[in-house]
């Protein structure tokens, strides 16, 4: 094989390809028919379950293990099986932190081009070219546990150039990323497609992220049992988009332009409670963080806020830059960490005789004033079915019983009730985990970038549950970079960076002359 | 956010540039010979020789004590139960009811006591000056250890340092959820357990999408070059005489001043 093979454009064929998993009854991607050219750019598009996922693990050749799977049809790159193709595609998925092997940049990026038994001289010339594509001007022996989320991803994409893949293949690469963190891969993509030539697969949501990068729209039909699947639609962009808007709409798809229908806020209400919204939550010279300090060594704060105000039926979102403490600010108000300095009181009106310190409340006390939704939800699942999840903090707190089945139902979760929360899927899951916490009736929700990753119908229903709840007086503090989704909650902002006081006091001061 | 426990920044200490084995090979010299007798002569040298090259691998007394310090309580512990249970030999120094100490019982448990820090200092040393990356490196292609098991466990033992983090998060997402707060022990332990159980679910799932990227980079199947080489050099020479002449100068001491006490025989 000529190196120069190595680094050209692949092209793909599927022929009647269809792939069954391993102890599931229906298959996840059924006859699909399937030709992409060596150098076209194609975005994978379809709803939730049409087997995307499985076909880019397919074409990187990770899913070959499995013996129990059922195989149909053929799935070639340049003519040749998918086994047979190591090191022709590079595959990125969407968790940043799986993405990294090593603990330096250097080492991680060389690492695919050392299994290709790649010869040293020619693997750090490959690593230093793929590290400055892809715009990671650090140096080689840079940790890679201090990278951002957006970072981390880039550095898994230098290393698959480093590799010289024909094809790239990116899972949801960016749905873990806050706006800046997208527009950096996608940039990063962009650019080393620009150098290689290489062929592109993207999975993605958000069809305007990759709109001018794309060259082609595929769109696969759901596979069920005894449907037929395949593609739906296929073409430029600007044909597909047109075709399928709506479909895709329906399907939960971002498309370009199109803002879900929410629940407005009632107008009525907010004015009713202007007359006299109660002061559920105080702080003031609050500063936070995720490390205690000792006596001796004092940490340095992630943040430091001088007030913030938790109003009874008001929104405050909390916005700014990645590693400005948003996060941490959310836990502390919440109750889960603890100051490192300033005041955080719990007034009468959500305290109700549990004292003045939320971090102090028990379990028990907590759930039925604090709710917090977690950026991922896998991390508060505790049950072994839906329902059992559910029934959690009604049984905790000994009432609330039979309004399981109401949350089941207003959360389309009724088909899964019995379902282990950790097979659902990732709109499902943050349904269930924001249910959860609603099933104890809180009188504040608090939810850390509750939209990252979702689909435009789960996005919808989270943002139309969430006005409800305002209009009937639950306090909502979001920590979100979904600009859209501040504006529909509607309510205050707090700013977090350099001056996080400077832009507080003054939202606060125009907020207070409104 | 995440704590990576094995990329702290590259030590500049001069042990730090030398290639692990010569380290490990040195620090196993010195222990295994320490092993061999109880006597206090011997591991009061190899101790103080010890203490003697701490800077070459960037660390200070302070430091030492300031990490080391349950080693360090750990040896004074086991020395006083020597003492306490030696045979009762020689001049009655303390006669507290049933605490009796003697001149000999006395003897055994400092000699116990310094052993034990000698034999531990040795591993603190190495650990400190040795990168994880580099010693990958030496074991797969000096030592010739199968790649795969090699590589497969620096990659988990970043793992390991995620986890770190997981735990906390865990343990607020979980309280979130009304979790745990509750009193009594029975109950605090159920929490603790089930959050052990979370992590592990976790890992498990962190390690699986990792196994699939090194996967999908060609980890694996067949042959592989390394980017990095892992070499031997003059100093890598110096590193395994010292050990052996530290060992030397103890076990010397020792027979000169006529306490060398072998376990065997």
């Amino acid at each position: 094989m000529a190196s120069a093979q190595l680094g050209a454009p692949a092209r793909i064929s599927a022929k009647g390809w269809g792939w069954q998993h391993s102890g599931r009854s229906g298959r996840a991607v059924h006859d699909l028919d399937l030709e992409i050219a060596p150098g076209e750019r194609v975005l994978l598009l379809g709803p939730s379950g049409a087997g995307k996922s499985t076909l880019l693990h397919a074409l990187a050749g990770v899913l070959g293990d499995d013996e129990d799977a059922n195989e149909s049809g053929e799935l070639l790159i340049d003519g040749r099986p998918v086994a047979e193709s190591r090191g022709r595609a590079g595959l990125m998925q969407q968790d940043p932190d799986a993405q990294v092997v090593l603990s330096r940049i250097g080492d991680d990026a060389a690492f695919g081009a050392e299994n290709l038994s790649v010869p040293r001289e020619e693997i750090w010339r490959r690593v230093g070219a793929a590290l400055e594509s892809v715009g990671l001007n650090l140096p080689l022996d840079h940790p890679s546990s201090a990278l951002s989320g957006g970072q981390k991803q880039r550095l898994g994409l230098a290393g698959m150039l480093a590799m010289r893949p024909g094809l790239l293949l990116l899972d949801e690469p960016t749905a873990n990323l806050d706006p800046a963190g997208v527009v950096e891969v996608r940039d990063a993509v962009r650019r080393s497609l620009d150098e290689s030539g290489a062929t592109l697969v993207v999975v993605e949501h958000r069809v305007a992220v990759w709109l001018d990068v794309v060259d082609r729209i595929v769109v696969l039909a759901p596979s069920r049992l005894g449907e037929p699947g395949g593609v739906l639609f296929d073409g430029p962009p600007a044909t597909v988009m047109a075709q399928s808007r709506e479909l895709l709409a329906a399907a939960g798809i971002w498309v370009p332009g199109y803002v879900p229908a929410v629940r407005p806020r009632n107008a009525d209400s907010a004015d009713m409670h202007d007359a006299g919204q109660q002061l559920l939550l105080l702080a003031s010279a609050l500063a936070v963080s995720r490390t205690k300090g000792r006596r001796r060594h004092p940490v340095v704060p992630a943040a430091v806020v001088p007030t913030v105000q938790v109003l009874a039926g008001e929104a405050l979102s909390v916005t700014g830059a990645n590693g400005t403490g948003k996060s941490t600010l959310a836990l502390t108000l919440a109750g889960l960490l603890a100051p490192v300095g300033g005041d955080l009181t719990a007034l009468p009106p959500l305290a109700r005789g549990a004292g003045s310190s939320p971090l102090k409340w028990r379990g028990r006390d907590l759930i039925s004033r604090i709710g917090t939704v977690f950026q991922e939800p896998e991390h508060q699942f505790i049950a072994n079915s839906v329902r059992e999840e559910l029934l959690f903090a009604p049984k905790l707190l000994g009432r609330g019983v039979d309004s399981v089945d109401d949350l089941l139902a207003r959360l389309r979760l009724e088909h899964l009730a019995d379902a282990n929360p950790f097979t659902l899927s990732g709109g499902e899951k943050r349904r269930l985990s924001v249910a959860t916490v609603l099933a104890a009736s809180p009188q504040l929700l608090i939810l850390d970038e509750p939209t990252f990753g979702q689909d435009a119908n789960t996005w919808a229903e989270l943002a139309s549950l969430l006005t409800e709840l305002l209009d009937a007086g639950t306090a909502v503090v979001s920590v979100t970079h979904d600009a859209a989704f501040s504006a529909v909650l509607g309510g205050r902002h707090l700013r977090l960076g350099d001056h996080p006081e400077l832009v507080e006091s003054h939202s606060v001061l125009r907020e207070a002359r409104r | 956010m995440s704590v990576d426990i094995i990329a702290t920044p590259r030590s500049t200490a001069w042990l730090a540039h030398a290639n692990p084995l010569a380290k490990l090979g040195a620090g196993l010299t010195l222990t295994l010979v320490l092993l061999i007798s109880v006597d206090w002569v011997s591991a009061s040298v190899a101790l103080i020789l010890e203490c003697a090259v701490l800077p070459l691998a960037g660390l200070s007394l302070r430091m030492l004590l300031l990490r080391g310090w349950p080693i360090l309580l750990a040896a004074i512990v086991g020395g006083y139960g020597t003492a306490l249970l030696a045979p009762k030999t020689g001049e009655l120094i303390v006669a507290w009811g049933p605490i009796i100490f003697t001149s000999d019982s006395i003897e055994a448990g400092i000699a116990i006591a310094l052993r034990g820090m000698a034999i531990a200092l040795p591993g603190i040393i190495v650990l400190a000056s040795t990168d994880p990356t580099d010693l990958a490196d030496a074991l797969a292609q000096k030592l010739r250890l199968p790649h795969r098991f090699v590589l497969g466990a620096l990659a988990a033992m970043r793992l390991v340092g995620l986890l770190v983090a997981e735990w906390q998060t865990l343990g607020m997402a979980r309280r979130a959820r009304g979790v745990g707060g509750e009193p009594g022990l029975l109950r605090g332990l159920k929490a603790q357990l089930g959050q052990a159980m979370a992590l592990l679910i976790q890992a498990v799932r962190r390690a699986t999408r990792l196994a699939v990227t090194m996967e999908a980079k060609g980890f694996g199947a067949g042959p592989r070059t390394w980017a990095r080489v892992s070499t031997y050099s003059r100093q890598d020479l110096w590193i395994v005489s010292g050990g052996v002449a530290m060992a030397a100068v103890s076990v010397s001491a020792a027979v000169v001043l006529e306490t060398w006490n072998p376990v065997f025989g």
